[in-house]
C-alpha cells in the first residue's frame, strides 16, 4: 500500500437484499487531499462512508483507511478518523463546553488536553457568549462548526463530513470552507460530500458517485476539460442525467 | 474507566436537566405506591346485604344480627320475596342475599339442622370467593352460639363434637393488607422505572443520531453500555431507598429482616432489568417500539408474579413459566426479607436464579450491541 494513500478502495461494495448501494468503488485519497465525494440524492455516498468509517460492514471488496482494514480493523480506523454525520449529531441538551467535554473523553482525552482544546475551540469559533448555552439553542451554522470542531478534538488523520453544509447560509458555508483549509492545512485529509458544486470547485479531488458507481474522478479543473464545460455544475448535471 | 465516567457525567446531566423526565423518575412513581398500596387489596368490605326472612323468629333475628354485627356486612334491608331479591341483585344493588326459610327456629329446635340459602353475585369471582369464606365465618359462629342454647334446653347426652380451627396468621398477624402489598408494589415501581429508562434510553440516541456518532469513536462496547447503565442502576437504588423509607414512614410495614441484604439482592436483580431494557433497546429503532415492547414484558411479568394472583394456583404449565420471570423472585424475596425475616441462605435459590438471570441478559445485551451494521 501507497503511504500516501490515506484511503484506499477496491471494489468495496454494499447490498441490502437484492439493492445494490455501492457498486464496486475504487478510488484512493492521498494525505492532505481534501477529496471530494459528490453525487445526487441516493447514489451511495452516505452508505460508502458508512463503511469507510467502520460502522458498516462491506458486502464485498475492501477499503484500507490509516492503514487499516474497514472489515477486520474497524476500530483502529475510529481512532483516526473524525466524522460529522448529515445528521446533527451533538446533544442538544448539553451546553457546548459539555458536548466538548464528553467527545473529548471518549476519545481518551486526558482532562488537561480536553480543557486545553476547549478554549482554543471556543476562542477560534469566538464562542465564548454562549459557551454555556445549550447546543440545542444555537442557530443551525453554529452548530455545524461546532460539530466540525468537535470532529476534530482527537486530531484525526481524516476527517468525514457527510454535507457538512446543508441548509446552512452562504457566509457560514464559506467560513464552514475556512475551517476547512486550515484543518487541511495542517495535515487533516478531508473526505467531504456536498450538493454545492461551488465547493466542489474548492477540493484538490472531486469523485462523482452515479447509481453507485464511480463514474468520474480527477481535478475539477481535468474534470470540466473532460467534459468540455465552464463550471462543476455542468459536469455534474451531464453524468447525473446519464 | 476514565471513559465510563465521562459517558456517566453525560448521563446525570442530562437526566437531571430533563425537566419534564424528573417527576416522572420521583414523583408519579411514589405517588403509585401511596395509591395502589391503599387501594389494591384483597380485602372485601361493605358487601351490600340483604335478606328474605321468611320465618320471623328471634333465631332469624339473632342470625340477621350477627350479620349487622360484622363490619364486613353492610346490611341493607329485607326483601319480601325472593323475586325482588333477584331484581336488585340483576341491578347490583346487593351482593349477597341470605334466605331464611320458614320453620327455621322450629327445626333448629326440633331436628337440630336447618337450611339456609345463600345467593352470591360472583360477577367478580375473587370478591365472591371472599364473601362465602365470610359468610360461612359468621353461619359457623352463630352455629356455635347457638348450640350452647339449644344444649341447655335439650338432652345433656348429647355432646357437641367440638372441633374449632383457630387460624394463626404468622408474619403478618393482623392480616394488614398493606404489610403485603407494599413490599409487592415497591418491586414494581423500581422495576417499571428502570426498565422504561433504560430501554427508552439507547432507542432515543438512536433517534437523533447521537448514537452514530459514538459509534463511529473507539470506545469499547462494554465501557458504552456500563456508562449507560449505570446511571440507571443508581436510580433504581434511590427508589428502593424512597419507597422503603415510605413503606415505613407511611404504610408502618416492619422490616424485620436484614437490609443489607435487601439491598445486595436489589444490586442484582436491577442488572437483570437494565439488560432486558438494553436488549430491547438494540433491537427497536424507535423509542415507541421500545415502549410498547416494554410494555407487553412488565404487563405479564406483574400478573405472572404472584402479587395479585398466588402462583399456586395458576395451571401447571403458567406456573413453569414464572420461573422465567424476574418479578416474581423480587417479590418473593422482598416479603420473605420485610415481612419474614429471612437469611441469605433462605432466598439462596432466588439470589442465584437472578444472578443466573442477569449473566444472561446481559450477555445478549452486550452481543445483541453491534457498533458496526
Amino acid at each position: 500500500m501507497n503511504n500516501t494513500n490515506v484511503i484506499q478502495a477496491e471494489g468495496l461494495t454494499k447490498m441490502f437484499g437484492d439493492f445494490t448501494a455501492v457498486n464496486a468503488i475504487t478510488f484512493e485519497v492521498k494525505k492532505g487531499e481534501i477529496f471530494g465525494f459528490l453525487g445526487a440524492n441516493g447514489a451511495g455516498k452516505t452508505t460508502a462512508i458508512k463503511m469507510l468509517i467502520g460502522i458498516s460492514n462491506p458486502t464485498s471488496g475492501q477499503a484500507h483507511v490509516a492503514g487499516f482494514d474497514v472489515s477486520t480493523q474497524a476500530e483502529d480506523i475510529k481512532k483516526n478518523i473524525g466524522y460529522m454525520s448529515q445528521k446533527f449529531a451533538l446533544y442538544d441538551d448539553l451546553t457546548v463546553k459539555e458536548n466538548i467535554t464528553f467527545f473529548g473523553g471518549i476519545y481518551g482525552l486526558t482532562k488537561i488536553k480536553i480543557k486545553e482544546k476547549t478554549k482554543e475551540l471556543i476562542e477560534d469559533l469566538g464562542l465564548e457568549e454562549v459557551a454555556n448555552q445549550l447546543v440545542g439553542s444555537l442557530p443551525l451554522g453554529w452548530k455545524q462548526k461546532i460539530s466540525f470542531s468537535v470532529a476534530l478534538l482527537h486530531e484525526p488523520k481524516i476527517v468525514f463530513l457527510d454535507e457538512p453544509t446543508g441548509g446552512v447560509d452562504p457566509i457560514t458555508r464559506r467560513q464552514f470552507w475556512e475551517m476547512i483549509y486550515r484543518a487541511a492545512h495542517q495535515g487533516t485529509t478531508i473526505f467531504v460530500t456536498t450538493h454545492y458544486m461551488d465547493e466542489a470547485e474548492y477540493c484538490d479531488r472531486v469523485s462523482i458517485m452515479v447509481n453507485g458507481k464511480i463514474e468520474a474522478l480527477d481535478t475539477p479543473k481535468e474534470l470540466k476539460k473532460q467534459f468540455q464545460v465552464d463550471s462543476m455544475n455542468d459536469v455534474f448535471l451531464k453524468l447525473a442525467r446519464g | 474507566m476514565k471513559i465510563i465516567f465521562y459517558i456517566i457525567q453525560k448521563e446525570f446531566k442530562q437526566i437531571f436537566r430533563n425537566k419534564g423526565m424528573l417527576p416522572i423518575i420521583f414523583v408519579l412513581p411514589l405517588l403509585q405506591l401511596v395509591i395502589l398500596s391503599n387501594a389494591a387489596t384483597f380485602e372485601v368490605k361493605n358487601i351490600k346485604f340483604a335478606y328474605i326472612d321468611n320465618d320471623r323468629s328471634s333465631s332469624s333475628r339473632a342470625l340477621i344480627e350477627k350479620f349487622e354485627a360484622s363490619t364486613y356486612f353492610n346490611v341493607l334491608t329485607n326483601f319480601p320475596s325472593e323475586a325482588i331479591a333477584s331484581s336488585a341483585m340483576l341491578k347490583g344493588e346487593v351482593d349477597v342475599v341470605l334466605e331464611i326459610p320458614s320453620h327455621f327456629e322450629r327445626n333448629l329446635q326440633k331436628e337440630k339442622r336447618s337450611n339456609l340459602g345463600i345467593t352470591i353475585n360472583a360477577i367478580d369471582g375473587a370478591a365472591a370467593g371472599v364473601e362465602n369464606v365470610y359468610v360461612t365465618q359468621i353461619i359457623q359462629s352463630y352455629n356455635k352460639h347457638i348450640k350452647t342454647d339449644l344444649m341447655q334446653i335439650s338432652d345433656t347426652q348429647i355432646r357437641p363434637v367440638n372441633i374449632d380451627t383457630i387460624p394463626l396468621f404468622w408474619y403478618n398477624e393482623t392480616l394488614n393488607y398493606k404489610t403485603y402489598m407494599v413490599p409487592g408494589i415497591l418491586v414494581l415501581l423500581v422495576t417499571m422505572i428502570t426498565l422504561f429508562l433504560a430501554g427508552m434510553n439507547i432507542v432515543r440516541e438512536k433517534e437523533i443520531g447521537t448514537l452514530e456518532q459514538i459509534n463511529v469513536t473507539p470506545i469499547k462496547k462494554s465501557q458504552f453500555i456500563i456508562g449507560k447503565l449505570f446511571p440507571f442502576w443508581i436510580i433504581g437504588m434511590g427508589l428502593l431507598t424512597i419507597g422503603l423509607l415510605l413503606a415505613r414512614l407511611i404504610f408502618d410495614v416492619p422490616m424485620v429482616g436484614s437490609l443489607l441484604l435487601m439491598y445486595a439482592y436489589t444490586s442484582i436483580y436491577i442488572l437483570v432489568i437494565l439488560g432486558m431494557g438494553l436488549f430491547i433497546s438494540n433491537f427497536t429503532d424507535t423509542q415507541q417500539q421500545a415502549m410498547f415492547i416494554a410494555w407487553f414484558f412488565m404487563v405479564i411479568f406483574i400478573l405472572m408474579s404472584g402479587l395479585f394472583t398466588p402462583i399456586e394456583s395458576m395451571p401447571e404449565w403458567a406456573q413453569i413459566l414464572t420461573e422465567f420471570n424476574p418479578i416474581k423472585y423480587f417479590v418473593e424475596v422482598m416479603r420473605m426479607v420485610m415481612l419474614k425475616g429471612s437469611g441469605l441462605m433462605d432466598i439462596l435459590p432466588q439470589l442465584i436464579k437472578t444472578i443466573v438471570y442477569a449473566l444472561i441478559m446481559n450477555g445478549l445485551a452486550v452481543w445483541s450491541y453491534k457498533k458496526t451494521s
